[in-house]
């Protein structure tokens, strides 16, 4: 899942200073499950703003809605009819669902509530952990299942590196080495022979350098007439 | 009690039906007087409270939000009381951040047995709350009346 926190109270009000009737929008999706932008959290987040701006004595109008999905477009086009009674849009969707709003409805200003930190999951209770980069080319498969790109603060692809101690990262003694785990992993399949190989360096291309990525299936767009 | 005759705080209080609840019961039953501004909403165990039940007591006027739970270690449900403590810390933060008293919400433990301790602890609270004066956002309302928000997000 996409994992998100909320801003700061302070942060979101001055994002929606000056603005006297706004929409809060959740997601029910990633957020929700992450207890960051879920129904429930926009009540919390819209009746905070009600209260906080109402201490300054500029009251603040906030309804309240949660969409499936921020991030498709047939789930905030329910949206379409009533969000043109408002200043602004709050959203507590990942920055992906705000860009999505932003996108559909390019009249009316969308603000984030949240700060999408990561690709993870919960550990424990109240406790998220980032898992995937999206590097775009995974080596889940050499590595044991544990990824090297978002658990190594070196991203070494040939680790550990000589920081490792007790099993820990020298960053963070918290932090548990991603190559400690690979190997302990690797070990327990009878497989640690395939460490031994050298891996070359990592072709960052399918990553993040490239600006904008994409990912086209042919086979789901929806197809065109035929031409004979 | 410090309570004015111009002022009486309005508290709501979310009492666990095995422990708070019976014991405000039995301060009624011992004659042991406590503020009849504190309101008493019984439920299955603090656990059910969530912190958006506080928040929106508070936006909708009441002066002060107690929870009342079972004693460590004692509750019906083993761990209620606990998750009720973590919310009510979390959304004393978020009062803060609003710019309310933090001190308008608070816990409090008692068993079923300790009706005069309730009393003590209604009684203390409504003296606190009394000296902080009454929600500001209420004195707002009487003058500027807004939308009433609903519980409904919450059940």
């Amino acid at each position: 899942m996409i994992v998100a926190e909320q801003k700061p109270l302070d942060a979101v009000i001055d994002l929606l200073s000056g603005h006297r009737k706004v929409l809060a929008v959740g997601c029910g999706t990633c957020v929700a499950v992450c207890f960051a932008g879920g129904k429930k959290e926009v009540g919390m987040l819209a009746s905070a703003l009600r209260m906080a701006r109402g201490l300054d004595d500029q009251p603040l109008e906030v309804d309240e809605t949660t969409v499936q999905r921020q991030c498709e477009a047939e789930y905030i086009e329910s949206l379409a009819e009533k969000i043109g009674a408002y200043d602004a849009v709050v959203s507590l969707g990942c920055g992906v669902g705000v860009q999505f709003l932003a996108e559909r409805f390019p009249e009316t200003r969308v603000v984030p509530a949240l700060d999408t930190k990561f690709m993870g999951g919960p550990t424990e209770a109240g406790v998220w952990e980032e898992r995937c980069q999206g590097c775009g080319s995974c080596m889940l498969g050499s590595t044991g299942g544990v990824c090297p790109i978002s658990r190594c603060a070196k991203q070494l692809m040939n680790g550990p590196c000589g920081g490792s101690k007790d099993g820990h990262c020298e960053i963070d003694p918290g932090i548990p080495c991603a190559w400690q785990l690979i190997w302990e992993r690797m070990d327990k399949l009878g497989r640690l022979e395939e460490l031994m190989e050298i891996q070359a360096p990592k072709d960052w291309s399918t990553s993040r350098d490239g600006g904008l990525r994409r990912v086209v299936r042919d086979d789901l767009r929806l197809p065109k007439a035929d031409e004979d | 009690m410090t309570t004015t005759s111009e002022f009486e705080p309005q508290i709501v209080a979310f009492c666990c039906m095995h422990c708070a609840y019976a014991a405000a019961d039995l301060a009624g039953g011992s004659r042991c007087g406590y503020p009849p501004s504190v309101k008493i909403v019984a439920v299955p165990c603090t656990g059910r409270v969530d912190s958006l039940h506080l928040l929106k007591s508070l936006e909708d006027g009441a002066d002060g939000v107690m929870v009342a739970g079972c004693l460590s270690g004692r509750c019906h449900f083993q761990t209620g009381n606990l998750y009720a403590k973590q919310r009510v810390e979390h959304v004393r933060g978020l009062l803060k951040e609003i710019g309310l008293e933090p001190e308008r919400l608070r816990m409090i433990n008692v068993s079923a047995g300790m009706g005069v301790q309730f009393a003590e602890h209604a009684k203390e609270m409504a003296e606190a709350i009394a000296a902080l004066g009454p929600n500001p956002l209420r004195a707002r309302r009487a003058t500027a009346p807004a939308e009433v928000a609903t519980m409904e997000e919450a059940s």
